[in-house]
């Protein structure tokens, strides 16, 4: 009963730090997570004050095309001679705008729907809910890619599409928090005190429900980077010239047997990336629902 | 038992009708014309265009082109812009390869996912249970579109196996037998690919319900009485965590399908995911609706299934 006295005089947000740090798993992970945030911020401020490294991601030279690892270019270069270190440096922004950005959206509407449903319940709820009912019968990676083949491929509508199509989980999510806190004694109380419906929602429902929707934000970063990269490799993601992880494979499928490097390191970037978010995201769902 | 089938299927049909006016939309209003020769192509007289309209109703206002859409997919005169066949017919060709595929995916992902999963639980807060739940994710984070070209190019011109399409081509096979087996080897590595999400995710249900599992008191009796771990574990254990398991399966099947679409286009496997690539690529709209309608139908129907098989499995679950 020792810890019980040190844990009541810590805040619950450092608490659940404090567990995430001591995780080691959790501290690799978002470790790889910084150093891809670095190169993706670090190659866009390079080519922005143009002075790109090791080299321009667009520039053709035929004469180098297909060269396998070396020191001049450490990842060897693609079909066009084009470096491929320096395309996937960029390609890494592309990953992250898109991971970060499609869980803006859908943690915006997923947060709204879910509250709505949650709070007032009754009819409300149930016309929400069964909208959701019906989206998850959607088979979620052809409706994307049915969406941004018709609207046609550019950044924009693939984070808004992606984002539009994966916020039932949160939606979900936020309407059971909410079915439990809303009957709390803290929340009848702010209701007795005659505080409104959105002060109440913001105040004092959502605070409590924060971790778990943090946990879902952060696990859905990977699930829209492994969608963009799918649709890339279909050829609906980001268009060419701009480097993305997925076209540089898709690009690259041609050459396989001449040039495994264009496939091998991009698609480990991805898996990197995506499995980094994911261990980062459940070390912090374990350091939330701990209770010591 | 009987009323909770009939209330579930009334559900499914408002569903059913929510999806078809989505996907409807979603393929009409987004802008581009489903002519197969180009919006601006000189060639095409006015009338030709005129008569193309008027075949797929385009010159109605959108609410009756809905329903005509609808009363054709029903009564099976819809037809597919790109080939001018019935839709339901080119899809129910597509039909047994998604199934079969599916399927299989599916009771790999249940197998090896249960495996991984009490793993995981029986070896809770040790390095063990860190592995299990590494591999999970590592299953997930894996690109579906990646792992395929490495296994295809390894196998098919590393050792010249044949794995694309459901059969092998120029072989004559001596009985049914054989091309049967033959068949189930072209399904096995797509099947075994399209599962590893499912793996992932049943192994972490059946985590997190093995480890309450394992706290109960009939587990400290059944080890008391003496019985081995593997009996404790996979009778007492697992058959009282195996439920959320059966519901997850309504839950990977819209995933499954999804994934299908870059998994079938690569091993090109003629399933419906292929079907629908091929669809959206020649903007097929009458083909686009029929097909997230029937994918939306079987995905319902495989959550009732699990609905029942949940109350079958287990007799706390009550169908209401």
């Amino acid at each position: 009963m020792q810890g019980v006295t040190t844990s009541s005089s810590e805040s619950p947000s450092f608490r659940v730090l404090r567990r995430f740090r001591s995780n080691p798993v959790a501290i690799i992970s978002v470790m790889v997570i910084v150093f891809f945030a670095l190169i993706a911020g670090g190659s866009l401020l390079l080519s922005a004050t143009g002075h790109d490294w090791p080299c321009d991601p667009n520039l053709t030279n035929l004469e180098l095309k297909l060269l396998p690892p070396s020191p001049q270019h450490w990842l060897g270069t693609d079909n066009l001679g084009r470096d491929v270190l320096s395309r996937m440096m960029h390609g890494a922004s592309i990953s992250l705008t898109v991971g970060l950005i499609a869980v803006a959206v859908s943690l915006g509407i997923g947060m709204v729907v879910g509250a709505i449903a949650g709070y007032f319940g009754g009819i409300i709820d149930q016309i929400l809910m069964r909208a959701v009912d019906a989206l998850l019968c959607f088979p979620t990676f052809f409706l994307i890619l049915t969406v941004v083949a018709l609207l046609g491929p550019s950044l924009l509508n693939i984070v808004i599409v992606i984002g539009l199509v994966s916020w039932t989980g949160t939606a979900r999510l936020v309407r059971s928090e909410f079915l439990t806190l809303r009957e709390t004694e803290y929340v009848k109380g702010a209701r007795v005190l005659g505080q409104n419906a959105w002060h109440i929602i913001t105040r004092h429902i959502l605070p409590n429900a924060a971790a778990p929707i943090l946990v879902t934000a952060v696990l859905g970063i990977p699930d829209a980077i492994l969608q963009e990269a799918g649709l890339s490799f279909l050829g609906f993601g980001v268009q060419p010239p701009q480097a993305t992880w997925g076209n540089i494979i898709a690009d690259g499928k041609t050459y396989l047997l001449d040039a495994w490097w264009l496939n091998l390191f991009p698609g480990l970037a991805i898996l990197i990336a995506s499995l980094s978010f994911y261990l980062a995201g459940d070390a912090l769902r374990e350091a939330a629902e701990s209770r010591s | 038992m009987i009323s909770f089938i009939i209330r579930r299927l009334a559900l499914s049909v408002v569903l059913l009708f929510i999806i078809s006016i989505i996907s409807f939309f979603i393929v009409t209003l987004t802008p581009g014309s489903p002519y197969p020769w180009g919006e601006l192509n000189p060639k095409i007289s006015a009338e030709v265009k005129a008569n193309f309209r008027k075949k797929f109703h385009l010159d109605r206002p959108l609410h009756e082109q809905y329903a005509l859409i609808m009363r054709d997919l029903f009564t099976g005169n819809l037809r597919s812009i790109k080939d001018d066949r019935p839709v339901i017919s080119r899809i129910l060709e597509r039909l047994p390869a998604t199934v079969a595929l599916n399927l299989t995916a599916i009771v790999i992902s249940l197998s090896f996912g249960t495996l991984l999963g009490v793993y995981a639980a029986r070896y809770n807060g040790h390095w063990q249970d860190a592995l299990g739940s590494f591999i999970a994710f590592l299953f997930i984070a894996l690109p579906g579109f990646w792992i395929t070209y490495m296994v295809v190019i390894a196998l098919v011109k590393g050792f010249g196996v044949p794995i694309l399409g459901t059969h092998s081509y120029g072989i004559e096979f001596p009985n049914s037998f054989a091309s049967g087996l033959d068949t189930l080897w072209h399904l096995l590595l797509p099947a075994t690919i399209l599962a590893l999400g499912g793996i992932a995710s049943q192994s972490r249900y059946l985590r997190a319900t093995m480890i309450e599992s394992l706290r109960e008191d009939y587990i400290r009796t059944a080890r008391s009485k003496g019985l081995s771990e593997e009996i404790v574990l996979y009778k007492h254990a697992l058959r009282n965590s195996i439920r959320p398991i059966i519901a997850g399966i309504g839950m990977v099947l819209p995933a499954l399908i999804g994934g299908a679409v870059v998994i079938e286009t690569i091993f090109a496997y003629p399933g419906m995911g292929r079907l629908g690539y091929e669809a959206v690529l020649e903007r097929d709209y009458p083909t686009l609706v029929a097909l997230n309608f029937v994918v939306a139908a079987l995905v319902l129907l495989g959550n009732l299934i699990s609905d029942l098989l949940s109350a079958a499995v287990d007799p706390r679950v009550r169908l209401e």
